[in-house]
Order: C-alpha cells, then sequence, then structure tokens
C-alpha cells in the first residue's frame, strides 16, 4: 500500500504527459460544431422587429423549399459589412428571413434603410430568448433551414463575399 | 558579431553544463575530490556564460539590429527604448534566453554562496542544476535560436504586440521567470538530498531562502500581472482563470505549501518525503507551466509561441526531469527515515491542514485547467470558467484563511485544547459579533461569497497580528514580523477580492460629447473627444471631468491604434481614492456621434494587489530575518578567529 503510494506521483505523471502529448498533436478543431443540425428549429413567434415587414414564427420557416435564417441587430458592426452579401443571396433568389436581437424598431428601420432590406419577414428577439434556445451566441450568424423547418447548417460569424457560393450549395444541398 | 558572440557564449555554457554534470557524478560515485573540485568553478562560469549571452541580445534589441531574425520579428526602430528593451524578453526565443540565464546564475549563487549542505549533496545539487539545465540549452540551441540571423536583413522590424508596450511587462516576466527558476533551485536540492540521503533539519535550512526567495518573486509576479490585466485589458477583472494565469498560481500554491512544510522540517525535522515531494511538484508545475504557455495546447488570451516541436521538446523535458525525479523518489524515499512525530493538536498539524488544502486547491486548478484537454481527448469540446474555480477553489480558500488565522497561536510539538480554547475565547467572540453584525449591515445585498470572504478578511486580518502581542516589537524577530505580513497581505488582499466582487457598480453608457453620466456617487462629464500622438501610436482621447462633491479631476480613457503591427488596444482611465477605483473604458462611436463607455466604481480594489505587495514583503523579510542569523555567526566566528 505504502509501496503503491510512493510511485503514485510517477504514474499521475505518466498520465499526464500522454494527455499532453496526446493533446500536443491531435490535429487542432477550432472549428464550433453545431449541435442543433439536423434538429427542427425550437419553436418561437416573434413580433415584428421592423414598420414594413410582418413577424415572424418558427412555422413560417417550414415551407417546403429552403430558406436561409439571419441573425442580426442593428447595433452590430459586422451585420452591416454582413449586409452587400445578403442582398447577393436574395438577388439569387433566396427568400431570408430574420431574428433582430436585442432591438429596437425605430434602429431596426434605419439600419435597413441604410443598409438596404434582404428580408422577407423580421422577428424582434427582445432578449435573447431565442437566440439562446437555437445555439447561436453572437451576431451575425446564419442558419439554413430545410423545407421541413429542420437547421441544415449553421454559419457563425459574417457572410463574406467568397462565402456566398458555398451558402448557395449549403441551400441546394437542403433541398 | 555581437549575435555570433552570443551564440558561442550559449553552446560554451552548454558545454560547461555538460561538463558540470559529468564532474559531480563522476566526482561522487567515484570518490575523487580532485574532479569535484572543478565542479563549483564550473557552475560559476556558466553563470557567467549565460549572462553575458542575454547581455548581447538586450544589446542586438537596443541596437535595432534587423539583421537577426529575433529583433525584426519583434521590435521596430520607432520604439522608446524601454520597450526595445523589454522586448528582449516579450518573445519566445528571448524569454527561454532570460529562463536559462536566470538558471545558470542561481546555479552559479548555489555554487558560491551556499554552506549549510553537506559538501556530497551540495555537489549532487549543482550537478542536478546542471542537469536541467543542459535540457533547456538544448531546446534553445536546437528549436528556439534566439541569435539566428535573417538574410536579407529587413529595412525594419515588425514591432512588440502592442498589449505589450508596457511598463508591466519589463516587470512581470523577469520576476515570474525568477520564481519559476527559483523553483529549479529546491528542485536540485530535493534531488541532492534523495541522491545522497541526507533530508534533514540542515538540508531544509539550507534549502529554505532558495523557496522563500523564489516564492516571494513568484507573488510579486503574480501581483504585477494581475494588476497590468486589469488595467491594460479594459475588461474591469484582475483575475481570469485563463490558463496562462493558472500557471503562474499553481506553482505558487505549491511553493507556498512547499515554504510551510520546509518550516517544519527546518524547525521540527518532521514531513520528510513530503517536502522532498513538494519540491518536485513545485518545479514540476512551472515547467506544466512553461508547457501550456509555450505549447499553445490550450487556447489562452496570452496567444504566444503556438507551435507543436516546441511544445513537444518542454513535454519531453518535463517527461525526462519530473519522471527522473519522481522515479528517484519511489526508489528511495523508502530509505529516508521517518521525521520527528508530532501530537495531534500542535503547530505541525496546522501546517499539514494548510499544506493538504493548499494541495488540494492546487489540485483544482490544474483539472480546471486541463480539463478542456481531457475531454477534447474523448472528443468534447468544453471551456471551464470563473464559476468552476470561484465555487470550488473559493471556499476551500476561505478554509485555508481560517487555518492560517489559528495556526501561527498554536505550540510547536504539542498544544492541548484547554489552553488554545483560553488563549482563543477573545477573539471567537469578537468573531461572532463580526459575523452577526456584518450580515446585519450587508448580509442581504451581497453574494454568499464575497460575504463569506469579508468577514473571513477582518477576522484572519486582525488574528494575523495576534503573534505580536504581548511581545517587544522592536525584539521580535525579523521572520516573525515577516510571518505576520505576509498573513496580514492574504487578509488585505482577500477583503479587496471581496469588496470588489460584492460592490462594484458597473455602468454601460453611449454618450455624446457634453453628456453627464451619474453613477455611484460620481459626476462623469464627457468634454470632448480628440485626437492624440504617441511616440508610436495614435488614439482618439476622451477628455472628461470627473468628481464626487469635491474637487473635479481630469481623466482620459482611449482609444489606442498601433501601426506596427497594426493593433487597438484600450487605455483605460484609472483614478485611484482611498476607498476605490473609478475605472473608465472608452469603446466605440456608436451612430449619431454617441461613444460607447463603460465605467466601473470598484470599493477598495485596490487592496487586492497591496495584499499582494505585502505578502512578498513579509516573505522578504522572513528571508533576511533567516540569513541575518547566518551571517551574524560567520561574522562573529570570523572576528573570533582573527
Amino acid at each position: 500500500m505504502r509501496r503503491l503510494f510512493i510511485w503514485l506521483p510517477l504514474m499521475l505523471l505518466l498520465a499526464f504527459v500522454g494527455l499532453f502529448a496526446s493533446g500536443l498533436f491531435r490535429p487542432d478543431d477550432r472549428v464550433i460544431h453545431s449541435r442543433l443540425v439536423g434538429q427542427p428549429l425550437p419553436a418561437f413567434s416573434l413580433p415584428a422587429a421592423a414598420s414594413d415587414r410582418p413577424p415572424l414564427a418558427s412555422t413560417q420557416l417550414a415551407t417546403g423549399k429552403p430558406r436561409l435564417l439571419n441573425i442580426f441587430a442593428s447595433w452590430c458592426v459586422p451585420c452591416a459589412a454582413e449586409a452587400p452579401q445578403l442582398m447577393a443571396l436574395k438577388q439569387a433568389g433566396v427568400e431570408i428571413d430574420a431574428i433582430a436581437i436585442r432591438d429596437a424598431r425605430p434602429d431596426v428601420d434605419r439600419f435597413l434603410a441604410r443598409y438596404g432590406n434582404p428580408y422577407a419577414r423580421i422577428g424582434l428577439d427582445a432578449r435573447s430568448a431565442v437566440q439562446i434556445a437555437l445555439g447561436s451566441s453572437g451576431v451575425p450568424e446564419s442558419f439554413v433551414i430545410d423545407g421541413q423547418g429542420r437547421i441544415a447548417y449553421q454559419h457563425i460569424g459574417d457572410i463574406r463575399a467568397d462565402d456566398v457560393p458555398m451558402i448557395l450549395d449549403r441551400l441546394r444541398d437542403a433541398q | 558579431m555581437i549575435a555570433e558572440a552570443g551564440l558561442a557564449a550559449l553552446w560554451l555554457a552548454a558545454a560547461l553544463a555538460l561538463l558540470q554534470l559529468f564532474l559531480a557524478f563522476a566526482g561522487l560515485k567515484g570518490g575523487k575530490p580532485d574532479l569535484l573540485a572543478a565542479v563549483r568553478p564550473a557552475a560559476v562560469a556558466q553563470g557567467v556564460l549565460t549572462a553575458i549571452a542575454f547581455a548581447l541580445l538586450i544589446a542586438l534589441f537596443l541596437r535595432s539590429d534587423m539583421s537577426v531574425l529575433l529583433v525584426a520579428t519583434n521590435s521596430h526602430s520607432a520604439k522608446p527604448w524601454l520597450y526595445k528593451f523589454a522586448g528582449t524578453w516579450g518573445n519566445h526565443e528571448g524569454s527561454m534566453l532570460l529562463w536559462v540565464t536566470v538558471m545558470g546564475v542561481a546555479g552559479a549563487a548555489v555554487a558560491l554562496f551556499e554552506r549549510a549542505l553537506t559538501r556530497a549533496t551540495h555537489m549532487a545539487t549543482l550537478g542536478a542544476q546542471a542537469a536541467i539545465s543542459l535540457g533547456f540549452y538544448a531546446f534553445l540551441l536546437f528549436s528556439s535560436n534566439p541569435f539566428a540571423r535573417i538574410d536579407p536583413p529587413p529595412p525594419d522590424g515588425q514591432g512588440l504586440n502592442p498589449l505589450l508596450q508596457d511598463p508591466g511587462l519589463a516587470f512581470h516576466p523577469p520576476t515570474l521567470y525568477l520564481g519559476y527558476v527559483g523553483l529549479s533551485v529546491a528542485f536540485s536540492f530535493a534531488v541532492g538530498a534523495l541522491l545522497t540521503r541526507t533530508v534533514d533539519a540542515a538540508f531544509a535550512r539550507a534549502m529554505r531562502p532558495w523557496v522563500l526567495g523564489a516564492w516571494v518573486l513568484l507573488t510579486l509576479g503574480i501581483t504585477a500581472g494581475s494588476y497590468w490585466a486589469y488595467y491594460e485589458l479594459g475588461w474591469g477583472g484582475w483575475w481570469f482563470w485563463d490558463p496562462v494565469e493558472n500557471a503562474s498560481l499553481m506553482p505558487w500554491l505549491a511553493a507556498t505549501a512547499l515554504l510551510h512544510s520546509v518550516t517544519v522540517l527546518a524547525t521540527r525535522d518532521g514531513l520528510r518525503a513530503w517536502t522532498i515531494m513538494l519540491a518536485v511538484v513545485a518545479f514540476s508545475m512551472s515547467m506544466v507551466g512553461t508547457f501550456l504557455v509555450r505549447s499553445g495546447i490550450l487556447t489562452s488570451v496570452h496567444a504566444f509561441a503556438v507551435d507543436p516541436t516546441r511544445g513537444s521538446f518542454i513535454l519531453a523535458l518535463l517527461a525526462l526531469y519530473i519522471g527522473g525525479a519522481l522515479a528517484l523518489f519511489g526508489w528511495r524515499i523508502g530509505s529516508v527515515r521517518e521525521g520527528a512525530p508530532f501530537e495531534l493538536v500542535s503547530r505541525e498539524t496546522a501546517l499539514v491542514v494548510n499544506n493538504l488544502l493548499l494541495s488540494v486547491i492546487l489540485g483544482i486548478v490544474l483539472i480546471g485547467t486541463l480539463y478542456p484537454l481531457m475531454t477534447e481527448a474523448f472528443g468534447h469540446k468544453v471551456s471551464v470558467g470563473a464559476p468552476y474555480f470561484d465555487r470550488i477553489a473559493g471556499p476551500l480558500a476561505l478554509a485555508l484563511m481560517l487555518v492560517m488565522a489559528v495556526g501561527p497561536m498554536m505550540r510547536w510539538r504539542r498544544d492541548d485544547l484547554v489552553s488554545i480554547s483560553k488563549r482563543i475565547w477573545v477573539p471567537v467572540v469578537i468573531a461572532i459579533l463580526l459575523f452577526t453584525s456584518l450580515f446585519a449591515l450587508v448580509g442581504h445585498h451581497i453574494g454568499i461569497l464575497p460575504f463569506f470572504g469579508l468577514f473571513v478578511a477582518i477576522l484572519t486580518g486582525c488574528a494575523s497580528v495576534l503573534p505580536l502581542l504581548r511581545r517587544k516589537l522592536l525584539r521580535t524577530p525579523l521572520f516573525t514580523w515577516g510571518m505576520v505580513i505576509a498573513h496580514l497581505g492574504c487578509a488585505v488582499s482577500l477583503a479587496g477580492m471581496a469588496c470588489d466582487s460584492a460592490f462594484t457598480v458597473e455602468k454601460l453608457v453611449a454618450a455624446r460629447p457634453g453628456d453627464t453620466i451619474q453613477t455611484a456617487g460620481w459626476t462623469l462629464r464627457f468634454d470632448r473627444i480628440l485626437p492624440v500622438a504617441g511616440d508610436n501610436w495614435t488614439a482618439l482621447q476622451a477628455d472628461m471631468t470627473v468628481d464626487r462633491g469635491g474637487a473635479a479631476v481630469a481623466i482620459h480613457p482611449q482609444s489606442r491604434f498601433f501601426a506596427s503591427p497594426p493593433t487597438t488596444t484600450t487605455e483605460a482611465a484609472l483614478l485611484t481614492r482611498w476607498n476605490g477605483q473609478l475605472y473608465v473604458v472608452l469603446g466605440e462611436e456608436v451612430e449619431g456621434g454617441r461613444w460607447q463607455m463603460r465605467i466601473w466604481w470598484k470599493p477598495f480594489v485596490t487592496l487586492i494587489w497591496l495584499g499582494g505587495i505585502l505578502i512578498a514583503l513579509g516573505g522578504a523579510l522572513a528571508l533576511v530575518g533567516r540569513e541575518k542569523r547566518g551571517w551574524l555567526a560567520k561574522w562573529r566566528s570570523r572576528r573570533a578567529l582573527a
């Protein structure tokens, strides 16, 4: 027993060294994989966030056709940078809905007037409740929703110009 | 030429380390005193050579010699000289050269000044120290040569990470390294003692100053690092439980435990095996820390070199040295006699409880830091944050503080509960009164952990000075003063932490120039925003006037832009008052000419670092107090001889 105790620190060290070595040589994967991919959207029903767009409910996202759900906020600088790419996606025939996070209607109106409005419906998530249910941790994020209302893909961060073809592929795959 | 001379000095030092190792072990094994006679000169020469190499690297940085790769990638000719100087160790290669330099100089100091050890143990210690140094020389020379040239040289350098362009950087890493490497000396002592099977009180007295010195420097380094993160990173917190912060905390926890157990060994000749084990653990924690920082294996706010080859090199060194020491421990410790026994109720027991609590806290921090790595090995990604550490380690730290309050009032070897209860009934009554009145005062407004933190801080703060009671203050030994001040420092620091988490007021505003903001009794007037320029940066600066009823003071939070490398940093405006700090951070411009601002009022937050300084001061006093006796004795014996 005493003998085991004496050798225990060495065994612990070897375990740690093994752990460190496995950590060192494992290829580093810093991509966040959403657990919600393949899952149906959480049920929600949000009031309208903009004066000239209808409100958004989760049931309206299962239309038999893939759609893009964009999480944004008028106070978010990368969201403004993302606006041209969303406009390009809309021109390519993508239907985009949005959830505005912790926002106010006049601010959203001003944002859309300035950067363009690619959205069909915009829901207001004043307390981030739906955002959290979606497993989204920041703005902007975008979800590809398939025709049955399931999440097919989660894009974290703004959609850059070179991401647009990839997003279009994802939408096609979600058919 | 300078770079080549530096490299040559480094190679020579490495060769000397190899020689030192050989001389020590061949001399001890074969019992050849003429071989042993050369060990000390080799250690001294090695220390001098590393110091030369480091001085040459500093010279290269000060001269902005862009033909040296390290200077070109980490410095810039337009930098203020202080940051050229500090930039020497603001990078991987330079900091590793600093590491071996400190190690070499410490080895030389052990060779020159150590007199208390037996000759055999002294030689074995120097041999062990040479073995460790050798590994780090190999690391520098084969995978991180700081003197490598670049051809053709670039017209100018890439600059130093602006977050590091701060006077704090000039002192924080060297102090921490001195501490880390000081623990390597304790480690070498332990290995030396195991090799010669002499673990006794004299050995502990020889090791103690090294442990104390390393511990003082670690304390200072951590305190400085915490304050740097607090004012430079601009998020208002003083500890983030970031892997790199934990990497500095873990050796400190182990060294704190070692400091107390080595005292038991020196005073009462108890806890022999445990003290040896702690000396090994303390240095292995510094190596684990270096590994975590240098390999980039864990995601951290400190983005240092991310390089698996370097990581595997340090890992190999760690496995070799720590594994070797632990194997030696398993092999030899059975032949080390049991130390002196002690009764259950005694100061030794209090110190054992202190050691156990510190070890458990160390284990908690280690597991929390490495947990992401463990789960990743099984395919899950998690991160461990402040709630885990606060909730698990916090209560244990409070328990530790309570032991700290009681321990110094207990007697060595054996004490009895009746006499203890006679000594501590007054403090206990005071504690109960304090608890009830504190609860009535603030108990309903603050969280449970901050509340107990505040209670324990006040209680232990009062208890820590009790050992001075009924003593003639001027005739009290310096090391007793040291203990009292260090313990008081712990209480002061804890009080700062508790006040910060209990009473901080935070306000986030978007303000236009001309606006007035009210928070926590302060009135802040946002006068204007204007561009300003420094040596190698430009900034947007908010001019503000603040007051809380008295005279108004101007403060200037900035958002700084550095051109090389292009980075923005926030320079928080700090206004220190006797009862706290006002902390203002200028954020980005939002629409309509409004500026985001974060304002904190942090009551008594400065106590955190004041406490840290007191702890270090206490350690320094204890060190001087212990050593002074030796010096005096030596001086008297010399006089007697003359």
